[in-house]
């Protein structure tokens, strides 16, 4: 177990470097120049070379790689260009507002698709499953910024319950914080609770006839206690895997339902630092999106060898 | 004549979304508050820092611009050149020597005081070395400063320069503290009656009013002001609806602009920008270096019906690089109308009897996809084929087509007021050189007479209108939504701006 954690740690921290370096190469390819950017079209030669230098855009790709690698080692992650603060603490208060949206989006996805994807597997075929499996192709088939237009419709314009839009802070009370991420974490849930009912449904329908699963059932468990205490535990590898990557799409993949209830969210900031050619930022979002994905592997791993007792074996 | 499909799914979507909108509104039942001593403001973009001498974006200005920072000199809501920092000036017979009192009594936010060392300092700044001023050109000419005493400013200028007192008053000429000046770009410290409080990045900027501010009939009437950013359209009509922003000064999206008529609590308020949507041609490339290419293109094309396809009938055609919020418009549509038939003969005339065919490059916005799409189809009557290939805005757009020049035809809006000299620059895009248009705006500069400026510029207008080196298309509008009780937000956007000092709330 612990060279196992120690390997994976080593073979993070490695990845990182490697994609850290693809990062640096792709944006230096990217057409632009953000000092012509940021000084418009007016802008003589000589401003914009002053303000290349100013920037450190005069340098060469790999002298700032290797620069900011150096500061990034010592915990700088470098400075906005556009908004001149130091890019760690953007993406922190970025991370204020994304982290507890996805989480609240997974737990509110976890609630509600793993009771119906049980049951539309224990009803296999019959009319409680075909409701399930048109619930689920439906939220599948609408994008989570849509649902969110009509859940302010509802929610916020006609009903006045909650905010339309905007973050206050997480000073401004737990309350007030809550409420504004309430509708977008509802939004981002269905889709997701859509596609992990599937998942679910398909794992638990592979194990319902299973041996061990008919032995739980001919030593007398009503069907429900078979299913939950048998069947499910041994499909949640699948649906597993499917939250670690709903997990980090909703971490890197939310800025769409960012826009429309107007959230300080990461994926904001990654969409407003390419358009403005904000490189370093973008630089270290990616690099921060690459690194969440990494993180959820290793944590799903970890987490097979929790629930699946034949994987820990193995391990051993 | 056929216009192709523009309101694809997702606009109508949108629209349909809108009109829901509308109806719940008229449930929500009146809002109660009370009094009202601060004002929330949304804006489409989120200001790149907050020092508009420092970066270019004009959301910059529409959030520092006479609220924290003040100029020498400043625009009114008429667009006409005002005193402000300088009481009053002194011109030289030659043009050369601009004599500037500065008024007494004037500190910054942070207690400095202002006098005409931290003018100098601050013309200094924009045009040294060592400036990254958006628009340093403007200083070019100042050849020395003299401060003789604390209030009086001698600017001594290498040749006559007739816009002067305009680009004094621009947000990129604004007075800056000597103590505060580098910090500016995230904590603005300015003169303005409005004090700088907080900047949540990616949601708002806090303002508080300032109480010691200079000038007491100019005081700020709000206590507070708050701008918030929200890009998406339907947040926008959302943000309004639910009350969570008072007003909307440029609203983004003119579709949705209808759902809010007839609402009790919303008013309305359309005028003009500065925002020229023109259709710009490399001028040296062929078949774009012949002029009756250039005017039966121009001939091609209804304005009206872009207005129409592309802004929803909301705008203002233009036959020229010129608004009419610019002093000496001249209205000049009529120089080449829509008329395909002529369009064709010229065209053949010019050689290209079977028509021919090139490619523009179209930014992402709505407002160059949508005009686009419509030119393509008024094009293909008089047998031009123009194929849309989208550019991504700004970045790409301005490495291909504003450094680069690798372009046939464009699109883009031109946000700067009074830039019509863009067309006597070399190099820029257009690669447009026509000594005449370059004498009469040189002419421009040697007068500093409102009235004889006005007339030039008038001249200036008519060689673009004949010559064509792009297509002038429209105006956009100011697409103002905001609080029936809201009063003193401007009507029209001489420069881009949201000067809130006269802003308050009538009961």
């Amino acid at each position: 177990m612990i060279s196992l954690l120690l390997r994976r740690t080593v073979s993070l921290f490695v990845t990182l470097l490697v994609v850290s370096a693809l990062i640096f190469l792709v944006m230096g390819l990217l057409p632009g120049d953000p000092a012509s950017i940021m000084l418009g079209t007016s802008a003589s030669p000589d401003t914009l070379a002053a303000l290349r230098s100013e920037l450190g855009l005069d340098q060469s790709l790999p002298v700032r790689y290797l620069s900011w690698l150096g500061s990034a080692l010592q915990g700088d992650l470098g400075r906005s260009y556009t908004y001149s603060v130091p890019v760690a603490g953007l993406i922190a208060d970025r991370l204020a507002v994304t982290l507890p949206l996805a989480l609240m989006a997974i737990l509110m996805s976890v609630a509600i698709a793993v009771p119906l994807g049980v049951q539309a597997a224990r009803h296999h075929n019959r009319p409680i499953d075909v409701a399930i499996s048109l619930f689920s192709y439906v939220g599948i088939a609408v994008p989570a910024f849509w649902i969110g237009l009509l859940l302010i419709l509802t929610f916020a314009t006609t009903l006045g319950w909650l905010p339309a839009s905007g973050f206050p802070g997480w000073g401004a009370g737990l309350g007030a914080a809550l409420k504004t991420l309430a509708l977008p974490a509802v939004a981002l849930a269905i889709p997701q609770a859509a596609v992990l009912t599937r998942v679910t449904r398909s794992a638990v329908l592979e194990n319902i006839n299973e041996d061990f699963v008919r032995t739980a059932r001919a030593k007398g468990l009503g069907e429900t206690t078979a299913i939950w205490r048998h069947a499910l535990p041994a499909a949640l590898v699948p649906v597993l895997t499917m939250l670690g990557l709903q997990f980090t799409f909703l971490v890197a993949g939310a800025v769409l339902v960012e826009n429309v209830f107007n959230l300080p969210g990461l994926g904001r900031l990654a969409f407003q630092s390419l358009s403005q050619r904000d490189i370093i930022v973008m630089q270290n979002v990616v690099l921060f999106f690459a690194a969440i994905v990494i993180i959820m592997n290793f944590i799903v791993d970890l987490a097979y060898l929790v629930v699946d007792p034949r994987l820990r074996a193995a391990e051993q | 004549m056929r216009i192709p499909s523009l309101p694809h799914a997702a606009f109508l979507l949108r629209a349909s979304l809108a009109a829901a909108a509308v109806t719940a509104a008229g449930f929500a039942g009146p809002v109660f508050a009370a009094a009202k001593t601060s004002v929330t403001i949304g804006m489409s973009v989120e200001p790149i820092g907050l020092d508009p001498t420092i970066a270019a974006p004009v959301a910059i200005g529409q959030v520092t611009w006479q609220n924290i920072f003040e100029g020498l000199t400043t625009i009114d809501r008429q667009g006409k050149v005002q005193p402000q920092l300088a009481e009053s000036w002194d011109i030289s017979d030659d043009g050369l020597t601009y004599t500037f009192r500065l008024r007494q009594g004037v500190s910054f936010h942070d207690g400095e005081t202002f006098d005409s060392s931290v003018a100098r300092f601050a013309i200094d700044r924009a045009r040294g070395d060592a400036s990254v001023n958006p628009q340093k050109r403007y200083f070019q000419s100042i050849e020395s400063i003299e401060t003789p005493d604390a209030q009086t400013l001698v600017l001594k200028l290498g040749k006559p320069t007739g816009s002067l007192l305009y680009w004094l008053a621009w947000p990129s000429s604004s007075m800056v503290g000597t103590r505060s000046a580098d910090n500016n770009k995230t904590t603005p410290v300015g003169t303005g009656p409005f004090k700088f409080v907080n900047w949540a990045k990616g949601e708002k900027v806090e303002l508080a009013r300032n109480p010691d501010y200079w000038n007491s009939q100019a005081a700020a009437k709000l206590e507070g002001a708050v701008f918030r950013f929200m890009s998406d359209p339907q947040a926008q009509s959302a943000a309004l609806q639910a009350g969570d922003v008072d007003a909307f000064p440029e609203f983004a999206a003119p579709e949705l602009i209808q759902s809010f008529e007839g609402d009790e609590r919303l008013a309305t308020v359309i005028g003009h920008t500065e925002l020229k949507v023109v259709a710009g041609m490399n001028n040296t490339r062929k078949p774009f270096d012949d002029k009756r290419v250039r005017q039966a293109l121009m001939m091609a094309i209804d304005r009206n019906m872009i207005v129409e396809g592309a802004w929803s009938g909301l705008g203002t055609s233009i036959g020229s690089h010129y608004t009419p919020n610019d002093p000496g418009y001249v209205d000049l549509t009529g120089t080449y109308t829509y008329d395909p038939e002529k369009a064709k003969a010229l065209l053949a005339e010019a050689g290209y009897p079977d028509g021919l065919s090139f490619t523009i490059k179209a930014p992402q916005m709505a407002y160059a996809q949508r005009t686009s799409q419509v030119m393509q189809a008024m094009f293909s009557e008089i047998g031009v084929t123009m194929n849309i290939e989208t550019t991504e805005f700004p970045a790409k757009w301005v490495s291909d087509v504003l450094k680069a020049g690798d372009y046939d035809m464009t699109i883009v809006a031109h946000a700067e007021p009074m830039d019509i000299d863009i067309y006597a620059r070399d190099p820029y895009y257009f690669n447009y050189k026509n000594p005449a248009f370059n004498t009469v705006l040189e002419k421009v500069q040697q007068t500093a007479d409102p009235s004889e400026q006005a007339a030039l510029y008038g001249e200036a207008q008519k060689i673009l209108a004949d010559d064509v080196p792009a297509l002038y298309l429209f105006v956009m509008p100011k697409l103002g939504v905001w609080d029936k009780k809201l009063k003193g937000l401007w009507e029209n956007e001489p420069i881009p701006s949201n000067v809130l000092a006269e802003v308050h709330w009538e009961e």
